[in-house]
């Protein structure tokens, strides 16, 4: 009995940084969840992964000007974040590129600059740092930071949700109806980057994508509305950056690439056992119900 | 919850030289006409002839380059559209009733709460398409013939005064197709002003009592049975060939019916 607690209690509460890391992936749970169930449905999961790359310039600029401080840091890599959302879409709008493709190329120009820039300006930890994020060096401000987003994003979505979730079902009717479309668009790509942002500073940039995707593909096969899957990606979420801090405690393995881990393991899990559409009910499927009457 | 519509004289869509193109290829070309106020009419074409292209500039979908759609005595409120089935993502997890219920948004808002008699209306709907046994299941359990049920049921709960409908029997069942042909005429009986894109000819006879007739521009417009001549229905096929070159994306079945 002891020993479970040591395995799986103790370190939360012996360890202020445990607790701390602990405390911050429940916010971001809280927020890419749902986030990243709303990009599954509407067809953007490679976009959240574009945007997050997207943000390393930014970040690094903060870098440059303020050294590993949280705030410059976080606001740079939202207003370059912003800025390739926004130019991605305009060259959409404005050439033959498709939105997809035009961020694509915008985004892997802003992950070069940010690279070359901590390259040239930083060392090769700071750059692990950018890259890897730094759960475990979490502190009180970036708790701060995280939870603030969190609670801007849980409550903006519960603003927008019924015009967000019309214009993923039926965008044409949306229109009908008066539009607001491409403003919920907007607002809605701002929360993504928004969280990216707060990802950013626990699991870098490459990974802060993968508590909102991976949660949220595993969630869509076990669930089928849209309240449903976000309480299930959020649990997910947390629940695999819970395991991933300790298998990361216990094992002495970077927290970042453990918990996307975690959660893969969860993902490849719900594809084998998903109830909505997994392999064991395509293979092995239940018997139907029959008719008591006849 | 479907009341008699009032009788107003002037309360039509007037098309006032509507050009609408994509690429500067021109899908409709210069319309002109009414769709007056409690008149059932179809629109026909071989495909590409930009149909379903006029209805979404009626509804404001798409934007004309050219010319003005005047909605008359009328407010884009009391337009109902009906998609192509192809354009609703039919695998979103959204039950059946939330769907119907998007019907009430001019009532209800972006933001605004349902009341209980909210419900009741999206209740009846569902009781009138059919569906009233699958209001808690999700969209995607539904099959083709209910989707278009449950659209049809989302336009009663939103209860226009003018329905513009995309290929509303297309791919569907006799029996579905069946009873809502019933329920577009009921909503003609009650005053209300119906416009459809169709396909089958023989139902455009049998039902439709105007037709336009268009291939990107209109060929004729008027009753049915003036409009759907050998003599039209061949140039329309011709007028498919002038801009094509061949006629590009026409289904065999369409080819034949306009010859």
């Amino acid at each position: 009995m002891s020993d479970i607690h040591a395995l799986l209690i103790d370190p939360w509460i012996a360890y202020g940084f445990m607790g701390r890391a602990l405390v911050a992936c429940f916010a971001l749970s809280l927020g890419c969840g749902s986030i990243g169930i709303l990009l599954v449905l509407r067809r953007m999961s490679l976009m959240g992964d574009a945007m997050s790359h997207a943000i390393l310039p930014g970040a690094a600029l903060g870098f440059l000007a303020a050294g590993f401080s949280l705030w410059s840091m976080s606001l740079g890599g939202l207003l370059v974040g912003l800025m390739v959302a926004i130019l991605a879409g305009v060259v959409s709008r404005v050439t033959t590129l498709r939105e997809d493709a035009s961020l694509a190329g915008f985004y892997l120009m802003s992950l070069a600059v940010g690279v070359l820039i901590i390259s040239k300006y930083g060392s090769n930890i700071d750059l692990l740092h950018v890259l890897f994020g730094t759960i475990l060096a979490v502190d009180t401000p970036s708790l701060l930071l995280v939870s603030t987003i969190a609670s801007v994003t849980l409550l903006t979505l519960a603003v927008i949700y019924r015009p967000l979730i019309c214009e993923c079902f039926d965008p044409g009717f949306l229109r009908t109806m008066g539009g607001g479309g491409s403003l919920v668009h907007i607002i809605f790509l701002v929360l993504v980057v928004l969280n990216l942002v707060a990802g950013f500073q626990a699991l870098g940039t490459l990974m802060a994508v993968g508590l909102m995707m991976l949660p949220a593909a595993a969630a869509r096969l076990w669930a089928s509305d849209v309240w449903s899957l976000c309480i299930i990606a959020t649990a997910i979420a947390f629940l695999s950056s819970m395991a991933g801090l300790l298998i990361s405690f216990h094992v002495n393995l970077p927290s970042g690439p453990s918990i996307i881990l975690v959660a893969g393991l969860a993902y490849l899990g719900s594809i084998v056992f998903g109830r909505n559409g997994g392999l064991m009910k395509r293979y092995f499927p239940q018997p139907h119900y029959h008719h008591q009457s006849s | 919850m479907i009341s008699p519509a009032p009788q107003a004289s002037e309360r039509g869509i007037r098309l006032d030289d509507v050009t609408v193109s994509f690429d500067r290829e021109p899908a409709v070309h210069h319309v002109n006409g009414t769709f007056s106020s409690g008149s059932m009419t179809a629109i026909v074409g071989p495909n590409g002839a930009g149909k379903s292209t006029l209805l979404k500039a009626m509804v404001g979908i798409v934007q004309p380059d050219q010319g003005h759609v005047v909605l008359e005595g009328l407010s884009r409120a009391e337009l109902g559209y009906l998609p192509q089935l192809a354009e609703v993502d039919r695998t979103f997890p959204i039950t059946v009733s939330d769907a119907v219920g998007l019907g009430l948004w001019h009532r209800v808002g972006p933001f605004g709460a349902m009341t209980g008699s909210d419900g009741e209306i999206v209740k009846a709907a569902l009781r009138t398409v059919g569906l009233e046994a699958m209001e808690r299941r999700s969209i995607g359990a539904l099959s083709v013939g209910q989707f278009q049920r449950l659209l049809f049921a989302r336009l009663i709960v939103q209860d226009p005064q003018v329905l513009l409908l995309d290929e509303p029997f297309a791919a569907l069942d006799e029996l579905t197709t069946h009873d809502l042909l019933g329920l577009v005429l009921d909503w003609h009986r009650q005053g209300r002003t119906v416009i459809a894109v169709l396909h089958e000819l023989d139902q455009v006879e049998a039902h439709f009592p105007s037709c336009l007739l268009m291939a990107r521009e209109p060929i004729a417009w008027g009753p049915t049975a003036a409009v759907l001549t050998p003599a039209n229905l061949r140039k329309a096929r011709g007028l498919a060939h002038d801009w094509h070159g061949e006629v590009k994306a026409a289904r065999p079945a369409m080819a034949t019916e306009l010859s």
